[in-house]
């Protein structure tokens, strides 16, 4: 109990963070009409590949010899970037789309 | 150098996400969304890191790899399998953060000093949701592409079950927090993806591009748990951005379908209820390629139902083909769409875009439900259970209280359909064997064609 109670005083700030984001992300999609749902799915589906960030930083602190956390990480990285990056692509060729309509 | 690239790569993630809640800035946002992206890959390459190593290689090797074959991928994907793919791209996410939770928990393992206890618990927290994610989205991906076998996993009392696998998950995962041994972690992670295909077995039909949409915030709880552990705030930022909205948007689903998320997380759509009536529903007439072809170029007003039907035989150009030749003749064609026609919600608006509909034809159940009494011939390509009248009539139907387009209050509805068989949700139409409704057999590309070609003889 008192690590947890530590732990939530030594990330204050990343606490608070958490909470206004909650709130942040409600706020920014609670207004989405029914047409944007699928790319806007697939759009935040990208976004969540943002755990890439964690593989890399875990593969520049990893000693050059020790591979299996290596090829880990690497792995991880790879199928978090083709999320990605087949993600959006696939969604900016939805809202292309869309756009065409638009000019037209 | 790095801080202020995180910022402005958190900046344009918040910013991308709010632009893409509008038709007419979304195509920017996602653009603005992934330059963000990339600067945040960039800073997380360059950023000044205690103890580092240059295995540049091991980063750049999968991140153009696997940038050609996203790209491949993106660009070959056919529209209709949509769903299935953004459900398999979850999927690899979710894998992503279970070896990434792996890996730490294996360095761990070795150096226990330098681990606080709340960071271990947090990356097994984060190794759970990460591997439910990872097969929940394969199974839902199986579901989607209609493997057989995908339809009948679940087991009898599988919600005891899965709380008994919960609680095992937990004390196993106590047990290893105590007592460090990998092979205790092997097995909490098979079953935590048991679990992820336990979790998603019972869940069926419609209720799919909510389970998505779920297990994509599931996903982005996970990409929040790692960012905690690696003291990165964009991780952190753009997890719960995506755990948020995958959340508004699962409750914004099941709201246009009528259902708590209870109620779809248990498996609402169970199949046997329905089962009682079949019989006795009177006849239903065919209609003849030319009284279809004469009755719809001599209408004033014909609204056109598409689902899921009509993206399978990707018969949405012929669609458009077809209001063309009508709109020669004055007719009014407009494109009714409810809110969960196709797979997935807004499916159906990416589908005729493809095929080039003009945005504003497409009218939205409300408003479609309000034309409906001035409509002529109401054509139903593809869909059905979003047009069963049994959702407003019978309360034992598993469809009961969903919102429906009330196509019947049309003068006539005519019905394309392969065959009588029951729709996604497993139940019989009684709208087939209204008086004012005719069939029109066959695949809604071969149907459409037959139309077509009829029409152009007028």
């Amino acid at each position: 109990m008192n690590e947890l109670l530590n732990f939530l005083f030594e990330n204050e700030v990343l606490i608070y963070l958490l909470l206004f984001t909650i709130l942040l992300g409600f706020e920014v999609i609670s207004k989405v009409p029914s047409v944007l749902h699928t790319p806007l799915m697939s759009g935040a589906n990208a976004i969540s590949g943002i755990v890439i960030l964690g593989a890399i930083i875990l593969i520049r602190t990893t000693e050059s010899d020790n591979y299996i956390t290596l090829i880990l990480a690497s792995t991880a990285l790879f199928v978090g970037s083709i999320n990605v990056f087949g993600g959006f692509f696939v969604t900016n060729r939805m809202l292309e789309m869309f756009n065409k309509k638009k000019r037209g | 150098m790095d801080k202020f690239l995180f910022l402005l790569s958190a900046f344009l993630l918040v910013w991308g996400l709010r632009l893409q809640s509008d038709p007419a800035s979304a195509s920017k946002g996602n653009k603005l969304a992934s330059v963000g992206m990339i600067t945040a890959i960039f800073s997380a390459v360059i950023m000044p890191l205690e103890n580092s190593f240059s295995n540049l290689i091991w980063i750049l090797a999968p991140l153009s790899l696997s940038g050609v074959i996203g790209y491949l991928i993106a660009k070959n994907i056919k529209m209709t399998s949509m769903p299935q793919m953004v459900s398999i791209f979850n999927g690899l996410g979710g894998l992503s953060a279970v070896l990434l939770s792996f890996a730490e928990i294996n360095k761990w393992i070795i150096y226990p000093e330098t681990y606080q206890l709340t960071v271990v618990i947090v990356l097994i927290l984060s190794l759970f949701i990460g591997s439910v994610a990872f097969t929940g989205s394969l199974l839902a991906f199986a579901k989607l592409d209609g493997y057989r076998w995908s339809e009948k996993l679940s087991l009898p009392f599988q919600h005891i079950f899965n709380l008994i696998l919960i609680s095992v998950i937990v004390g196993l995962s106590y047990l290893f927090i105590t007592s460090p041994d990998i092979s205790l972690l092997y097995i909490i992670i098979i079953l935590s993806f048991v679990y992820g295909i336990f979790f998603v077995a019972p869940i069926g039909g419609a209720d799919m591009p909510v389970v998505i949409s779920l297990l994509n915030s599931f996903t982005g709880i996970t990409a929040a748990l790692t960012g905690i552990i690696f003291g990165n705030i964009v991780m952190l930022l753009g997890g719960i951005l995506v755990g948020a909205a995958g959340t508004i948007l699962t409750v914004l689903m099941c709201n246009a379908m009528n259902r708590s998320l209870l109620n779809v997380i248990i498996g609402g759509f169970s199949s046997n209820n329905s089962s009682k009536k079949g019989k006795d529903q009177g006849e239903i007439k065919e209609v003849s390629d030319s009284d279809f072809a004469v009755q719809l170029f001599y209408s004033s007003k014909v609204i056109i139902i598409p689902g899921y039907g009509l993206a399978v035989a990707q018969a949405q150009k012929l669609c458009k083909e077809i209001q063309e030749i009508l709109e020669t003749n004055d007719v009014e064609i407009k494109y009714a769409i409810h809110p969960v026609a196709g797979r997935m919600p807004g499916h159906m608006n990416v589908l005729l875009a493809e095929a080039d509909v003009d945005y504003s034809k497409l009218i939205e159940l409300e408003q479609a439900n309000e034309e409906f009494k001035s409509t002529d011939v109401a054509v139903i390509i593809g869909a059905n259970d979003v047009v069963n009248p049994d959702a407003i009539d019978d309360s034992t139907s598993p469809l009961y209280g969903m919102p429906i387009l009330k196509v019947w209050e049309s003068t006539s509805t005519v019905v394309l359909k392969r065959s009588m068989s029951a729709g996604y949700a497993g139940v019989q139409n009684p709208l087939f064997f209204k008086k004012n409704n005719q069939m029109y057999f066959g695949d809604a590309k071969e149907s459409l064609q037959r139309l077509s070609s009829e029409l152009k003889n007028l």
